[in-house]
This record gives C-alpha cells, structure tokens and sequence, in this order.
C-alpha cells in the first residue's frame, strides 16, 4: 500500500501471517457471499411479491425438509472447514519450536518491560527482534491483567498477573510495528505501547552487542527528564500548582515560604534536599505527602536537579518532561534505520500534534524507551 | 378468522371507552398498577432513558475518538464514560428491552390471557429495575467506574478507582428483576395458555420469549454471585479472583462469560421472535419451518451455555479447552443460520405489505446476517486471536446488538405502537428514518471491521501512535451522527402520534394473532372472554394450503376443529 496512505489490512510480517491472511481471506468472501445471497433474495421478494403486484402465489410452501437439511448442512460444513483451518493455525501458534530464542516480558501500569535471555540486555516498550529466528516471549504481569498484540505479527495473548503464559513468533520483515496493550489496565491503557523493531540478524547482533543501548549520549537534563519521569514526580508537580504540590516549574531561583514561616530562595542544594528529605522544608500551603526519595544515587539527583533547573525560571513549560524523554525516543533507532510504515511521524511520540495531548505527564510506569538507560 | 373471540365491541365512539390507559388516570394508579400492559410502558419510559444516556455516552466516544489525541476528555474520564455506555446499554437497555416491554405488553394478549401469571411480581420486577438503575445512576454521578463493563478482576476488584461497588450493587439488584419478568413469563406461557392455544399454535415471539426467560433464570444467579464475589474481593480483601490475595484471575472470566455470553442470547432471542411475527404478519404467511424456527431457538438457549470460552482463548485457558469451545462456538452458529433462510423463505410467494415494521425487519435479516457471518472470524481460534478485543470485535457486537436487537425493538416498537396507545404514526417518515438507521449503521460500524483488522484495540482513548487508524474513525463518527439523527426522529412522530396521531384499528397492519382480536388499545383485562383457538398459528385467510405435508396437518387440523383440545400440550 506504498504511496496510498489508506491502509486496509496490517503489514504481514510473521510467520503466522500468511496463513493467518489466508483463513481471513476465506471468512470474507463466506461473510460476502452469503450476505450478498441473502440481501439479493429479500429484496427480489420483498420486490417481487409486494402487495397488489399480480405474480403467481399458488401453492406456497411452508415446510420443505430437503430445503432445510440443504441449509443446515452446507453452513455446518463450511463452519468445520474453517473451524478446523483455525484449529491448525492456532495450534501452531501455541506450540513454539524448541530453538527459540527466549525473552522475558513483565507488563504493568503502564509499560512493558522486556530482557532478553542469553545477553540480558533489557529493554522498555520497545521490543528488538531478529528476523528469521523463532522468539518465545514469556510473560508475567505485575499487577493487572495486560494482552501483548503485535498487529503485524498477528499475535496476541494474555499477560496474567501470578501465572506465566507464553506466545512465539518468527518475524519474516525487518521493520518497526506496533506494540499494544490489549487488554484494558486502566487509566493510561491506550498509552500502555511502543514498537516492536524486526531487524536483521547481523543489525539485532549489533544492538546486542551495544548493550541495546541505541541511544544517543544524553545530556543530565533529558536523563533527569526521565529519571524524573520513571520515578513518578509528574504526578504530582505538574506544569502548575496543583492541591498536592507546587510546581517545579521556574522553581529554580525563587525565594520559598515554608510551613514553619522560614524562608529560602531554591538552589541546587535545596532541590537535591527536598528529594532525600522532603520533610525539612514543607513549602507553605502543603503536607508532608511526598515519599522519601533516599534510594535515588547521587547520579541521578545531578540529573534530576539538571532537569529542574531546565524547567526554566518562567512558568512557561520550557521543556515537558514527556517531550523532553520523547526526544531519545526518536533517537531511539540510531543504529536501526527502520522507518514506520505510514508515516515517517508515527514513531516520534514528540511530535507537537501526536505528543500526549494537552502535553500531559506520563504517570509512574509509563516510561519512555530512553529510561532503559537509567534502569540498567 | 376463525377464532371465537368476540372481543371487539362495537361502541360507536370509543371517546369514553374503558381502557387500560385511562383506567385511572392518577400517577397513584400507574405506580400501583398490577396490569401487565401498564408495567409494559413503565419500562418503556424507563428504558428509553437509559437508552438515552447511554446515546450520549456513545456520542461522546464518538467525538472522542475523532482526533488520534482525544478532543473533550482526559484518558479517566473516557474510560469512565465507555464503561458507563457498555452498563447503561447492556445492563439497563439491551436486556430489559424487548421482553419487560413487548414481552410484558404483548406475551399475555398474545396467548389469550388477562395478565401474567404474577402481577404483583412483575410490578416488583420494575421496582427493582428501577432500584438498580438508581444505584447505577449514583455511581455515574459520584464519579464513575472505570472497569469497563466486563469488571475483569483483579483491575475491578483491587485497582479500580471508581464507584465500582455501587455499580455492581445496581447491576446485581438489577439482575433480580430479570430473573421475576423470566419466572412470570415461564409460568405464564405453561399454565395460562387459552383454549385451543397448543404450543405449536404458540407465536414465534412466544417461543423466543419462552427460550430468553430459561436463560434469564439459569444465567442470571451466576453474573450475579460473580460481581457479588468482585464485591466481596474489593471492600473485604478475601482473595478470591486477585494473585495478590491467592486467588485467580481467569476464574473470573469464566464466570463471567458463562453468563455473560448467553447474556447476548438474553438480549437477540426476543428479537428473533420478533423478526418472525413480523416477517410472517406482514408477508401474509405462515413462517417457512415454523418447527425449525421454533427449535432452533431451543438449540440456541441450550447451546449458548457451551461457547462462553470462546471470549478466552487468548487469555491463558488450556490450548485443549478452546478447541472445544470453537467447535461448538461454530455449531451454535448453524441455527441462526436456519432462523435467517427461513425467514427469507417465508418471503417467498407472499403477500409483502411494506410498511415500517416491515422494514425494520428486512434491515435486520441483512445487519444480523453480517453480524453472525463475523462471528466466524472470532469463534475460529487462529483468526480470534489477532482480531480479539479489537475494533473488529466492536464492530460484531454492535451489528448483533444494535443491527440485531435494536432494529427489532424499533421493528416491536412501530408494529405494537398501535395497540399499546391507539394511535397510528406516519407510515412514510417511519419507512424512511427505518432506512435511515440501516445506512447511518452501516457507515458506523463497517469501518470499525477494518480497523480493527488493522489492529486498533478497543477501549483505546489515543491512538496518536497510529494515525493510519483516524481516517476510519472519523467515518465511523460520521455514521454515528447519522444513526444518532435517526434515533431522535422516532422519538419526535411517536411523540407527535401520542396526542395527534390517528386513531388505530383494532388490527390496523391486518396481522393475524390474539393480540389483534381485541380492542387498540386493549381494555384493563384484555379480553371480555377468554378466546378459543380453533386456529393454526398466522393462518392467513385467503391463502391456498396446497402443499402436500401442511394439507395433511390441516387436516388433522380440521379434525379437531370444533372441538378444540390440547392434545398437543405437555
């Protein structure tokens, strides 16, 4: 469908595909033929047999056994034609071959997290694959039930909370494809996603190689954006003052009031001190609810500072931490020059109109592919 | 016609006639009222409500999903508001609809009784309707559920921020006012049948409703105890369907679905026998296969217990356990497939009057002929798996629950209309706004087939990641405004009908049944004396019964003539 962006059908791109198109194919022309059939025969009599139209109705029938055993029958075989195809099809698919490659899948609200087993390199909302080689994904959820669906690949299954399950897959088409959660998990379900990258062989070996680490350096501010974003501060510091907590937003610079009537103008020092020990100075107006964030190594709070301190001294949101993360999203396939099937813009989440309307936080969890770097 | 019922009295001008409308006018009167029919247009006042809040939780979806990055509402609120349009319809619509109305209005006239068997329970079926319709209505307005309305545990039960408990309170409440409307309906058509009126002599719509109450009372308790479980998990924490508390997952699903899919018999069933009365009345003919039509409804309640694992294949059950449930998901298919040939036979040779109920049916034979046909795809298990909880899903759903039933209870509203209130509604607009949902359908739903094939998931409120879906979205939108306009103009000419419209014959479509025989609309007891049915079920005058296997049954028909027994009645 190059060239005509209009898409009908997913791109065909595993092993289950063809076969897959095959059954599909078959169910549309049945579904098209007998619709067809019965919508022609109602209007040909409801036409034909309308009142006041001078036709022979003699010797109307009202039972007919042949008739009904014909229509009985005939459907029923069809059905079991295509109950067996899809009996075979699905089979295959829960059957994986004993050379598959394995990788490790925990789903939660809301990201997907992946590890790849011989090499360990791990992996969020992205999914890295070979082409040609058979991959076995088991998964676990962590909280809620999640389905992993890969449209292209046309493969989906469960992703239960207490209990294993299993799906495999060879990718016969190098490219980037979606990767969605299926099943409903909540308040930021639809966002629950990424890409899945069918690369060759040599290029997956690469990536491996690399540590999967096909970012780009990053400076301490977009790695502050998405240690600021893994560890949920969006949810509550917003891009304004929210009943929960102030905005960091222009914080840098500003002179703070606190509960106990003291005052200080916020430094970096201030801000690496409201992270580990939140409750020495409560800014006037709110509680002592935020949690204690001492489990975060120096590192990071350099870069969570970096980041605040980027937020600007205007409240005019200089950098959203969504976009700020998206921005290594796009980098995201450095060293894999796949592109997205429709549009070159799909795969860019910062992309002013498709970035997360009303430039909304990502809450805990939902992590952007560059968090992988902090992670590790 | 040849039944003995001398109903019809001949009052010069019915100004003053009794009736079962004006048989105390009070709201008193209507509040406490044990007359079947009076019930009847209590739920259809109620139901029509809930039809319209759930409208306009539709039509915000719709809006919604127009722009890949949502136009009104952040992702909580649409979440709330696609699990309030899937309560409101499935649970306060969809299964109340055409029974507690037309079953309630038209089941006792229909065998030739003065009510159900249970006045007084079919009152407190509406109060309790009511009841959970209220509780549901509070969980709307105290902020919502966001669980969807399938409540898969353990998101329902331990992460769900919502009202969900007051919803399933209402949904469990609720679900006792099915199981009172299935009870009276049972031992309304075993023990109250008239004279003459043996079970084959039983209108279809009869049976459909026979079938739909056996449902209602096996499945009804399950969904019940199950949400009441969900419940029991949230405010206690007993484990019971959440890992976290050693309990499990998938159990839930399988009770759910055990319900939950004869659920969609509960609510096509009475639509069924709907399209058969129609179908026949209109076309001046005995349904073709009166005994297959009637059987295979049997063989639906009975086989739509078996499937429910086909809404599971991808979610964990044994490999072994699906096949199963795909085999018989396709047998379940075969009477359907009978009910639609029939039907599409009885139209041959007949004597087809046009008229909007008429309509109605004829849209339905095509929408539900597409809607089952897509079935297919989802009860063959390797096409399931890509396709389930897509938009293709949707898509189905919809041309079975609103192809299907909705257009019967249109196709039920516009043929009972007249006898319920007395009056006639403008044919020609009602032809035309019938033809108005068939296309404004269409275009809303056929669109969600491809993208869902595409692979768009359901109960997705962004999709700026895929913008290659926004084109079929922005089609299916324009449809729903469509189907919304042709949803508003019944509602205006019914309207209009009430005060001004025409006054209605007795038998003003010239059907054939019991229900005609008597006044439009009907006295406070139906009929002045119980008729006797010396008659075949829509046995037309005027038409030749020459063929060989229906001469003989009239034959021994004839030979019971005159002396009307119930030889035929277990």
């Amino acid at each position: 469908m190059n060239g005509f962006n209009f898409p009908m059908s997913p791109d065909s791109a595993s092993n289950f595909a063809g076969e897959y198109d095959a059954i599909f194919a078959v169910l549309t022309i049945l579904t098209i033929v007998f619709t067809l059939l019965v919508a022609g025969l109602v209007i040909f009599f409801a036409f034909r047999y309308r009142e006041g139209t001078k036709v022979d109705r003699s010797r109307p029938i009202y039972e007919h056994l042949p008739l009904e055993l014909t229509w009985t029958i005939i459907p029923l075989l069809l059905g079991l034609v295509v109950f067996f195809a899809g009996a075979h099809l699905f089979v295959r698919m829960r059957t994986p071959p004993k050379d598959a490659m394995d990788i490790y899948v925990v789903g939660k609200q809301w990201m997907w997290h992946a590890q790849h087993a011989p090499s360990g390199v791990r992996e969020n909302n992205s999914l890295h694959v070979p082409v040609g080689k058979p991959v076995r994904l088991t998964m676990i959820s962590q909280d809620v039930i999640h389905a992993f669906f890969i449209p292209e690949f046309r493969i989906q299954y469960h992703v239960v909370p207490g209990r294993y399950t299993t799906q495999w897959f060879t990718a016969t088409k190098a490219g980037v494809y979606h990767l969605f959660c299926n099943m409903y998990c909540g308040t930021q379900h639809s966002e629950m996603g990424g890409y899945v990258y069918a690369m060759e062989p040599q290029d997956y070996a690469k990536w491996l190689a690399e540590g999967g680490n096909d970012v780009k350096p990053m400076s301490p501010e977009q790695r502050g954006a998405a240690a600021y974003n893994r560890l949920g501060c969006g949810n509550c510091h917003t891009d304004k003052d929210t009943e929960r907590a102030p905005t960091l937003y222009g914080l840098m610079g500003k002179t703070r009031k606190f509960t106990d009537g003291s005052s200080l103008v916020a430094d970096e020092d201030y801000i690496r001190k409201s992270i580990v020990d939140p409750y020495a100075h409560i800014t006037a107006g709110y509680q002592n609810t935020m949690s204690v964030y001492n489990t975060v190594d120096e590192e990071e709070i350099l870069n969570l500072v970096a980041y605040i301190k980027s937020l600007g001294t205007s409240s005019e949101p200089k950098a959203n931490p969504t976009l700020a993360a998206g921005k290594g999203l796009q980098t995201s396939g450095a060293n894999y020059t796949g592109k997205p099937r429709f549009t070159d813009g799909a795969i860019t989440y910062d992309h002013p109109k498709m970035a997360g309307p009303h430039g909304r936080n990502l809450a805990v969890g939902a992590i952007s592919s560059e968090e992988k770097e902090a992670n590790r | 016609m040849s039944s003995i019922a001398g109903n019809i009295t001949d009052l010069p001008e019915d100004q003053e006639r009794k009736h079962y409308l004006n048989d105390g006018t009070s709201l008193k009167s209507w509040l406490t009222t044990g007359d079947h029919k009076r019930i009847a247009i209590l739920y259809l006042i109620s139901i029509s409500f809930f039809f319209l809040l759930g409208g306009i939780f539709a039509s915000m979806i719709r809006i919604e999903l127009t722009s890949p990055s949502g136009v009104l509402m952040e992702s909580e609120t649409y979440n709330k508001i696609f699990s309030g349009h899937g309560i409101v319809m499935i649970f306060l619509f969809l299964v109340p609809s055409i029974p507690a109305v037309f079953g309630n209005f038209a089941l006792p006239l229909m065998i030739g009784a003065r009510d159900l068997a249970f006045p007084r329970l079919n009152l407190l079926s509406w109060y309790t309707y009511m009841l959970g319709g209220l509780l549901i209505l509070t969980g709307l307005i105290l902020g919502g559920t966001d669980s969807g309305w399938t409540f898969y545990a353990p998101y329902s039960s331990m992460y769900s921020h919502g009202t969900v408990a007051l919803t399933l309170t209402g949904i469990f409440v609720a679900g006792f006012s099915s199981i009172f409307t299935g009870i009276n309906f049972i031992v309304t058509v075993h023990k109250m049948r008239a004279p003459g009126m043996t079970w084959f002599r039983l209108p279809l719509f009869v049976w459909a409703m026979y079938a739909t109450s056996v449902i209602i009372i096996l499945g009804t308790p399950v969904v019940a105890i199950t949400l009441a479980l969900i419940m029991v998990e949230r405010v206690t924490g007993i484990g019971i369907f959440s890992p976290e508390l050693g309990g499990d997952p998938v159990l839930f699903q399988h009770m759910f679905w055990f319900y939950s899919h004869p659920a969609v018999y509960i609510m096509i069933l009475p639509s069924f026998g709907v399209i058969s009365e129609l179908i026949a009345n209109f076309s001046r003919k005995r349904v073709f296969g009166y005994h297959f039509v009637a059987f295979s409804t049997l063989a639906i309640a009975g086989l739509g217990f078996l499937v429910w694992g086909h809404h599971m294949f991808v979610s964990s059950q044994s490999m072994y356990q699906s096949v199963v449930f795909s085999l018989i998901s396709f047998l379940v298919a075969v009477p359907s497939a009978i009910k639609i040939f029939n039907w599409t036979a009885t139209l041959y040779k007949g004597n087809i009057r046009l008229q909007t109920p008429m309509i109605y049916a004829l849209c339905f034979l095509g929408l539900f002929t597409i809607g089952g046909l897509t079935g297919l795809f989802l009860a063959s298990m390797g096409t399931d798996v890509h396709l389930t909880a897509t938009y293709f899903v949707v898509a189905h759903f919809h041309y079975v629950m609103v192809g299907g039933a909705l257009t019967g209870f249109l196709g039920a509203l516009h043929y009972w209309w007249p006898k319920m209130t007395g009056r006639m509604y403008p044919d020609g607009i009602g032809k035309v706004n019938a033809l108005l949902v068939f296309i404004g359908f269409t275009l809303t739903f056929m669109p969600q087939f491809i993208v869902g094939y595409m692979g768009m998931p359901r109960r997705y409120h962004y999709y700026y990641f895929a913008p290659e879906f926004q084109p079929y979205h922005i089609a299916s939108s324009l449809g729903a405004s469509v189907l919304a306009l042709s949803f508003v103009i019944p509602g205006i000419y019914l309207t209009w009908s009430l005060f001004k419209g025409p006054k209605a014959s007795a038998n003003p479509w010239g059907a054939h049944g019991l229900e005609w025989e008597t006044t439009s609309p009907p006295d406070s007891h139906n009929f002045h004396h119980i008729p006797v049915v010396t008659d075949e079920v829509y046995d037309f005058p005027g038409v030749e019964y020459a063929h060989p296997s229906h001469g003989k049954k009239k034959k021994k028909a004839k030979d019971a003539e005159g002396a009307p027994t119930s030889k035929e009645t277990h």
